[in-house]
């Protein structure tokens, strides 16, 4: 009997260090916390049908870039253009469904098409040139930034591109991204699911495949992977696209859902994106990371983004709150990997 | 000069039948970089079973040499036979194909994959089917296990990152992975220079039972008194030619020592003359 509660002890202690060592496990712990804090803070008001599906509703986009720009930070780049290039995704639909009357569909695909070639761009520029991605795609948010506003006034007049759902093929583009479960205001989007099965994917595709191998090599040490025959330009060059089409599902899955695009929008989104991978636990010089840990980041961006105004707070507080997050979640990850340095928790 | 090399060898050393084929054949290679001689008519046999040490100065060619064999740099002038045949070793991935493995001193994992993810970085072994074909992890553990346990090194648990193996350690895994990936020839490049006295001990162990498992090795090191113990032939190169081939039963460590030591003072004259009047001794050259 003594024997088997040592025995269970010991298991429990493995389980334990183990689970202490996942690069997630810092995001899982704050995102339950703050959860509780905001509960009791709101008096309740968080576990509410319609309060789960705002936090949801609001985390689901960050939670699908998060998921492509963290593979890309464990790759060993950033990209600062991938907010704005959200914006070029719903625009350039936007133009050519309402403007030029092409099937929705068609149009989403051609917009797949911009978003994939801005994306090599970017890789292709990366490693060819050497430089920094932080540079090469502050150049590329800049150019979109200013593209997406002025294409969508010359082609259409305005910053402001409107009646999407009038476009041939809408129907059925809107029922595949953004059918609604329930009735307002406790509706969940069926963005959720898409999140979730990208989540899985991912981190199925970075911990289980070969390529997945390649991606944590390219990022930990570009030349030792080099010397083993890892393709580690291809792998950051397919980043780079990766995380371009993340931006045009999430552009797109706006654009039909709200049935109108704001060419302006996406800016300053980049840095969330950056913020959730962190915070589950993405090392920022590369190598080492996870997929689930930037998904709980971004659900930890929607608990605060709504709990702040539910527990009657000010709206400044959500940005304060998101610099105290980074920093307390980069501390945290500093320290768990210090103290237990194996595949598990290095940083 | 080829086959005396190999008749004396088989004289030399009995106890290694395969040692009178040699499996690389390095004939009259010579190697230029634009105006630059940088390897001039090496004829050198290696032979499976034998630690084969290559020394001499910064520029003496050695370095050269073996990147010559891993497939870095082609060559100019000769060529390199593999079993009796020409090959053409036309990059480090071919190379590796024929079976030359480098382990380099800094290149060998990276530090935060665990180990077995190291083991078969580029060469995953996957299991399933379509786009459901995975990275087969337990296979690789098992593997990691099973290869580190044949070289008789114990490196605990397979989940680790490299980053947290002693210098020693990660050698071990580099050299168990080349052999575990097909390494015939194998071109140690400075494996002990960043240890201790213990590690670069046990790497040399490592080093010497791997050859008499019938792996040729080439070591390059710039100490003496850590290839001298487990090597079987010494090469030195001085100014791009092969000087030196010798046995060790032909020479003592101190001998060796001192054609090393010969060398350094040549050079330092060459400097000297250089910087008394460069312009002439540059024209010479």
């Amino acid at each position: 009997m003594a024997d088997r509660s040592i025995a269970l002890w010991g298991f429990l202690q493995r389980q334990n260090e183990r689970a202490m060592q996942r690069p997630e496990i810092g995001s899982v712990t704050a995102a339950a916390l703050l959860f509780i804090f905001f509960s009791i803070a709101s008096r309740g008001a968080m576990v509410e049908g319609s309060t789960l599906a705002r936090i949801f509703d609001t985390a689901w986009p960050y939670g699908i870039m998060a998921v492509a720009v963290g593979l890309l930070m464990i790759g060993g780049e950033y990209d600062l253009s991938a907010g704005v290039m959200v914006a070029t995704a719903g625009t350039a639909l936007g133009i050519m469904a309402t403007e030029w009357g092409i099937n929705i569909w068609l149009a989403a695909l051609l917009s797949l098409l911009i978003c994939l070639a801005l994306g090599a761009w970017n890789g292709i520029m990366v490693v060819r040139t050497g430089l920094a991605s932080f540079i090469i795609t502050l150049g590329t948010f800049f150019g979109l930034r200013g593209a997406n506003v002025a294409l969508s006034k010359y082609f259409t007049g305005d910053a402001l591109i409107e009646r999407l759902d009038e476009a041939p093929g809408f129907d059925s583009l809107h029922a595949v991204l953004a059918t609604a479960f329930g009735t307002p205001p406790e509706d969940f989007r069926v963005s959720l699911f898409w999140w979730a099965g990208f989540t899985v994917i991912a981190s199925w595709l970075l911990w289980r495949t070969k390529i997945g191998n390649w991606i944590f090599a390219a990022g930990g040490d570009p030349t030792a992977a080099r010397a083993n025959g890892v393709p580690v330009s291809a792998i950051k060059i397919s980043l780079f696209m990766l995380t371009a089409t993340a931006a045009w599902f999430v552009g797109v899955s706006n654009a039909v859902r709200y049935t109108s695009v704001q060419a302006g929008q996406g800016v300053g989104d980049e840095f969330f994106f950056i913020i959730a991978a962190v915070v589950g636990g993405c090392r920022m010089a590369g190598g080492y990371g996870s997929i689930v840990g930037p998904s709980i980041g971004a659900l930890i961006w929607g608990i605060a983004f709504i709990g702040i105004p539910q527990a009657g707070w000010d709206l400044g507080w959500r940005w304060a709150f998101l610099g105290v997050l980074l920093l307390v979640a980069t501390l945290i990850n500093h320290f768990v990997g210090e103290r237990a340095p194996s595949e598990h928790g290095d940083y | 000069m080829t086959t005396d090399t190999a008749a004396e060898h088989g004289q030399a050393a009995p106890d290694s039948p395969n040692q009178r084929r040699p499996i690389i054949e390095v004939d009259h290679l010579g190697i230029r970089f634009e105006q630059v001689t940088a390897l001039e008519d090496v004829t050198v046999d290696l032979y499976p079973g034998e630690v084969t040490c290559v020394l001499g100065h910064n520029g003496a060619g050695k370095s050269v040499f073996i990147k010559a064999l891993c497939g870095v740099h082609q060559p100019s002038s000769g060529h390199v036979k593999l079993d009796g045949d020409p090959v053409s070793l036309d990059s480090p991935r071919r190379a590796r194909a024929l079976g030359i493995f480098a382990v380099h001193q800094d290149l060998a994992l990276v530090p935060l994959l665990s180990l077995w993810r190291n083991f078969f970085l580029g060469a995953e072994p996957v299991h399933g089917w379509g786009i459901f074909r995975q990275f087969d992890a337990g296979y690789a553990r098992a593997t990691l296990a099973a290869e580190m346990a044949k070289l008789d090194m114990e490196i605990g648990d397979p989940d680790r990152a490299a980053r947290t193996l002693s210098g020693g350690e990660r050698q071990a895994v580099a050299i168990a992975r080349a052999l575990y990936h097909g390494a015939r020839v194998l071109v140690l490049d400075e494996p002990t220079t960043a240890l201790g006295v213990q590690q670069a001990a046990t790497v040399l162990r490592l080093i010497r039972r791997t050859a008499e498992r019938g792996t040729a090795i080439v070591l390059v090191s710039p100490r003496l008194e850590h290839t001298y113990p487990i090597g079987d032939r010494f090469l030195i190169f001085r100014r791009g030619h092969l000087a030196e081939d010798l046995r060790k039963d032909q020479v003592t460590r101190d001998q060796l020592s001192e054609m090393l030591a010969g060398g350094t003072e040549r050079d330092q004259i060459e400097a000297a003359l250089l910087e008394e009047s460069p312009d002439d001794v540059i024209d010479d050259l």
